[in-house]
């Protein structure tokens, strides 16, 4: 005999809490923009481009010209400088000229803008092929099998010597720099992105999209890859900062680029040979380099810190 | 255990053609003839009919490529007509300061890197903490030749305590020597390759100890010390070692460019060497090298995962 | 109401503060909380998510996450002072004086470690017994708990077991040194109900034979009612009331209290109006699911998910299939939904058979059938609106947006939800009103067919007894067919006609759910019924006496 129940009396509805931003986005910028690493980087490199930007008005020659009067000059010398056409200007030379006679200062300022514009490019580059086949290799089976041994195969190559030999044997100039460096950097982009991927598919609210109807490339396109914006912006900022650096590096060892782009790779290389009696050569625009490719991975980290960290961690250098 | 094995044996395999594939594809695909390109600046017409007979040049790329893969397999790499030498007798001359150098960057990495990282783990947002994670992104933001620069100069230069070029083989004189010579070149490799090796140590051992049964492991009323190494690094393991076997190719574009500083008779300055000279087959020769001992070193790494991790049965 | 200290109370806890981290939803994890254990007795620590019953437990280990904090209060273990102790001598006390088992079992332990080894440092760390000692003394426990094999258990890893064995070993590992005092917070809530009645039996009989003190926190009322001596309900982190197990729930003085009583789902399930029955929608005949028999898998043994089974669904009727897990319930729910394929069998909708149509008719086929899944936090998008969810499927169909926006704006009101709150995200609403909202989504498709997969096993009992009306409500206007999947055999009582009963894969009972829960004809079911926990007490009955 089974007494009668009392009534559910049901307790109050929470009211649905008050409304938060009314974009998400909103918060999560301000707290991109509250972060100290973030606003080093940023800072740090808004000066090295405007410094890059700036050059022509900074007191800057050619930077290809060389003055064979002025050859090796000790920085801070002031004296004159004879251009191109035939012309004498005075000039100071902030950081002394190397050993065909170009100023070293304007050289280092112009090349800012061919580093920054190479990390960037091999940046976007990298990012946007490493997406595509992460997708692919992260949602449809099959093709996962036979994408990952290649990227396995393009990351056995090392780095330098990819790139080396793309560079040497292939020749040509800007395109075939951020190509090589660029194929090196991409297996990783796709790793992370099949990952992302990978965990994302199989989560509830994407089997409900599935039992919803939703097409794949809606499925792609609305569920699953806003889950990688943030870590590929991590990984884009780590990236233009590798790049340069290999860049640099290219330069240094004769590579890359053709001979009448000032980078500070090049720049460097030029003082090798004299190292033990003007180190200043290789060490100035060595310091600028590393100050450039430090405030860069400032930034990606505080990127990492504050944008949705479930999956940044595996974002990295 | 066998299956094991032999799954990976397989998928390593696979990964070596592919990479094979790819470096001959990046010679071949190069705007000019390839006997030309592969004779280079030292070579006679007689050389460049001798290599087009050779490598079946006037084959399709596909036989091309199965004459070439048959060769590297026998261990022919082909010629250097700037040493005028089998690359494979040139390789092997070079193998040894690379060798030596690595080994000893790798020994200085694993001592430093992993205490550094779980330290910062341990004491997590502390001072201690970000002064690692600092000195780790300062290492990883500082170019290897400059570092190398840098050191030349502060230490070589300047305090005159080791010297700063060249390099002593083992064998011929005291190892001490050798070491001696190798102590800068090692010091700058192991700074970058710290860094990456403490971040992930770091980052791994943090998370580790967040979980369960490290919380277990602290009701068990056991000390700091066991549960950070025995539960917490313990099943840290497996991506610890992934990562430093992933950062081999990264160690090994550092020799390239550390090499070239130091003035160590390797195989990275021989690379450097080969660019300027345009001795194709070597440069040819040392990428097939270097990706070949890094799949070996993956391959390894993979099967040691069985150490680590009861979990993993292949 | 509490007792004074007496000299054999193990642990007293007394006015014990604990503030949260800022910006938490409160600034307080538990306030002014009291109690006492004295040996040999249990104190269960009831409530619902929120309610700070777990903090109690990490408190008295001394093991607090960074961020919450002692703002007063005192927690003495036989008289000493746990709050006002060295970090050292906490570490010498916990695993021999008190001693915890925790909920998951499954990440419990050290999966790098033998289960032998891992109860051997804790011994290596509190005393000096030899090798051969301390093996025989684990060994020992093993027995104790009821481990099979015990030398094999001893070199086994944590991950070849099964999560029942794992909890025991979690249990051997916390009572090897025989504390005076046992914490376990929710240690059978992942647990199947046979398993769990078989550690709870476990729990007792080691507590009757050492005279440990256990502090037990659950939130299942049937649980404390089997085992309790004593019981404190918790609400928001403030003790609501307090006492006996007896007095408690015989005569609950709080609302709160009986409200929470008032929502266990009885043994015996309320009669309810006789559904409208109409013609068969879905007929499953036959149908099999096996995982590893065939390629590249080293399984020797394949994996049986779902052996020959068949049943119909008829037009208007709620079917419950009840099983435990690895049972196979949520393989056929999943296979009706079309999210994967079986081996074999055929399953007909409306007359159609699955397999035999091209993609369009699948597809229009498909709507007709939607589902509602568990995990209400995992079945939203955290990105997009909550009204985003609900149209992407009628979008989907083709209907208008303007059309598609009136009706999800209408589908939120008959789920109780304001209407405005559509432009919300996920993360502002309560796991209750998730669900509601995946329920208007599913209904945004106007299903012939809804499939509730463990739809309310995830929520709190009290929000659970809320949706399950609300399904009732919402399937009487709808008109559709429900099958309801569930592992707990009371739960389906409330809300369905029939229901099928899965064991390993296959169907070992069937029949309406009267009959099913009065007069069970299989051994499995009725093994299912006597371990669930709490049904000798009769929660009804307790309340009409206060009323």
């Amino acid at each position: 005999m089974t007494p009668a129940r009392t009534s559910i009396t049901p307790p109050q509805d929470d009211p649905v809490k008050s409304p938060a931003p009314r974009a998400l986005n909103r918060s999560l910028l301000r707290r991109v923009v509250r972060n100290t690493l973030v606003r080093i980087g940023v800072g740090a490199l808004l000066a090295v481009m405007a410094l890059g930007l700036c050059a022509p008005w900074l007191g800057t020659v050619d930077p290809n010209t060389g003055d064979f009067m002025n050859i090796n000059v000790v920085p801070g010398t002031s004296g004159e400088f004879t251009l191109f056409s035939g012309e004498s200007v005075p000039h100071i030379y902030w950081m002394g000229s190397d050993s065909i006679g170009r100023d070293i200062y304007s050289r280092l300022l112009y090349g800012t803008r061919v580093s920054l514009a190479i990390g960037a490019q091999v940046a976007i580059v990298a990012v946007l092929a490493g997406t595509l086949i992460g997708i692919l290799s992260g949602y449809f089976r099959q093709l996962d099998g036979p994408l990952m041994r290649l990227m396995d195969a393009v990351m056995a190559i090392p780095g330098i010597l990819m790139a080396v030999a793309l560079v040497s044997f292939w020749r040509g100039g800007m395109a075939t720099v951020v190509f090589s460096i660029a194929i090196t950097e991409i297996p990783r982009v796709a790793r992370l992105v099949r990952s992302v991927v990978l965990s994302v598919r199989d989560e509830a609210y994407v089997e409900a999209a599935r039992t919803l109807d939703t097409p794949t490339h809606k499925i792609l396109w609305f569920h699953i890859l806003p889950n990688a914006i943030a870590p590929l912006i991590v990984q884009a900022t780590f990236i233009c900062a590798a790049a340069i650096l290999v860049e640099a590096t290219l330069s240094f060892l004769g590579i890359g680029l053709p001979a009448d782009v000032p980078t500070w790779g090049s720049v460097m290389a030029g003082g090798r040979v004299q190292f033990t009696e003007r180190p200043d050569v290789v060490l100035f625009p060595g310091l600028f380099l590393a100050v450039t490719v430090l405030a860069i991975n400032l930034l990606g980290d505080g990127l990492r810190d504050t944008l949705d960290p479930k999956f940044n961690k595996r974002a990295g250098p | 255990m066998l299956m094991l094995t032999l799954r990976r044996l397989l998928g390593t395999a696979t990964v070596f053609l592919l990479v094979a594939v790819l470096v001959f594809l990046m010679l071949r695909l190069a705007p000019g003839d390839p006997a030309v390109l592969l004779v280079g600046d030292h070579g006679t017409p007689e050389d460049v009919a001798q290599v087009r007979a050779y490598l079946k040049l006037d084959e399709p790329l596909p036989t091309q490529f199965l004459v070439w893969l048959g060769n590297v397999l026998q261990g022919d790499l082909g010629r250097s007509f700037y040493h005028h030498q089998p690359v494979s007798q040139v390789l092997l001359d070079r193998v040894g300061p690379t060798f030596a150098l690595a080994m000893v960057t790798l020994l200085l990495t694993v001592c430093v890197a992993i205490p550094l990282g779980v330290l910062a783990a341990w004491r997590h947002g502390t001072w201690l903490d970000r002064s690692v994670l600092g000195l780790s992104v300062l290492g990883f933001s500082l170019p290897s030749f400059v570092l190398g620069y840098l050191l030349i100069w502060l230490v070589g230069l300047k305090a005159g305590l080791l010297p700063t070029q060249g390099y002593e083989r083992l064998g011929t004189g005291s190892p001490w020597t050798t070491l001696r010579y190798l102590i800068l070149p090692a010091v700058t490799l192991t700074i970058v390759y710290t860094a990456l090796i403490a971040r992930v140590t770091r980052a791994t051992v943090s998370e580790a100890l967040t979980e369960d049964y490290v919380r277990t492991a602290r009701s068990k009323g056991l000390t700091e010390l066991r549960v950070l190494f025995r539960h917490a690094l313990a099943n840290s393991a497996v991506p610890i070692v992934t990562v430093v076997a992933i950062g081999i190719g990264m160690l090994i574009s550092g020799v390239v460019v550390t090499e070239t500083v130091y003035a160590i008779p390797g195989l990275g300055l021989l690379t450097v060497d080969a660019v300027q000279a345009r001795d194709y087959p070597v440069i040819q020769g040392v990428t097939l090298f270097f990706s070949a001992v890094y799949v070996l070193v993956n391959l390894l790494v993979d099967i040691s995962y069985v150490l680590f991790d009861p979990r993993i049965r292949y | 109401m509490t007792t004074e200290a007496t000299p054999d109370t193990v642990l007293s806890v007394r006015d014990l503060t604990i503030h949260l981290p800022r910006g938490g939803d409160r600034p307080h994890a538990v306030r002014h909380i009291s109690f006492d254990i004295h040996a040999g007795e249990v104190t269960c620590l009831i409530g619902e998510s929120g309610s700070g019953k777990s903090v109690i437990s990490q408190c008295v280990m001394g093991l607090l996450p960074s961020g919450l904090g002692v703002d007063s209060g005192t927690v003495e273990l036989l008289g000493e002072n746990l709050l006002a102790a060295p970090p050292g001598r906490l570490r010498s006390l916990r695993g021999t004086r008190m001693a915890m088992v925790f909920q998951e079992p499954t990440t419990a332990l050290n999966p790098v470690m033998t289960c032998g080894a891992q109860i051997d440092e804790l011994l290596v760390q509190h005393t000096d017994m030899d090798a051969a000692t301390r093996r025989a003394r684990i060994i020992e426990i093993f027995i104790r708990v009821r481990l099979p094999d015990p030398p094999r258990i001893y070199a086994s890893y944590p991950h070849q077991l099964s999560g029942g064995q794992r909890q025991r070993i979690c249990i051997a590992m916390a009572t090897v040194l025989r504390p005076a005092l046992l914490i376990c917070d929710e240690p059978t809530t992942a647990l199947d109900v046979t398993t769990q009645a078989e550690i709870l039996r476990l729990i007792d009989e080691m507590r009757r034979e050492t005279g440990t003190a256990v502090l037990f926190i659950t939130h299942d009322f049937g649980v404390v009612a089997d085992i309790a001596d004593q019981v404190m309900v918790l609400r928001l982190g403030e003790a609501v009331e307090q006492g006996s197990r007896d007095a408690v729930f015989g005569q609950p003085r709080e609302a709160y209290t009986r409200m929470l009583l008032a929502a266990v789902p009885p043994a015996v399930p309320a009669p309810r109006p006789p559904a409208e029955i109409g013609a068969v929608v879905v007929l499953a005949s036959h149908l099999d699911k096996t995982y590893g028999a065939s390629g590249w898998w080293r399984r020797s043994q394949p994996v049986y998910a779902v052996r020959d089974v068949s049943f119909q669904l008829r037009a208007g009727e709620t079917l419950g299939i009840v099983g435990e897990s690895g049972s196979g319930k949520s393989t056929v729910a999943r296979y009706l939904a079309r999210l994967h394929d079986t081996n074999g069998g055929s399953i007909e909708v409306g007359g159609h058979d699955y397999a035999r149509l091209d993609r369009t008719a699948q597809s229009a086929l498909r709507r007709k059938i939607q589902i509602v899944f568990q995990d209400p936090y995992r079945s939203l998008n955290p990105r997009r609106t909550v009204g985003d969810s609900i149209v992407e499927g009628p979008l989907n169909f083709g209907v208008s947006e303007a059309q598609a926006w009136q009706r999800a704006a209408q589908l939120m009101e008959q789920v109780h939800l304001p209407a405005h709150a559509l432009k919300r995200y996920p993360n502002e609403f309560s796991g209750g009103q998730r669900q509601r909202i995946c329920i208007a989504r599913a209904l945004a498709c106007e299903p012939e067919i809804l499939i509730a997969d463990e739809a309310v096993s995830a929520l709190d009992v009290s929000v659970q007894a809320q949706i399950l009306k609300l399904l009732d409500e919402i399937k009487a206007a709808h008109k559709f067919s429900l099958l309801f999947i569930t592992h707990d055999l009371r739960v389906a009582g409330q809300i369905c006609d029939r229901v099928l009963v899965m064991h390993r894969g296959q169907i070992v009972e069937e029949g309406s759910v009267h009959r099913v829960l009065a007069d069970p004809q299989h051994a499995y079911t009725r093994s299912l019924i006597d371990s669930l926990p709490g049904r000798h007490f009769d929660f009804g009955n307790a309340l009409l006496e206060t009323v």
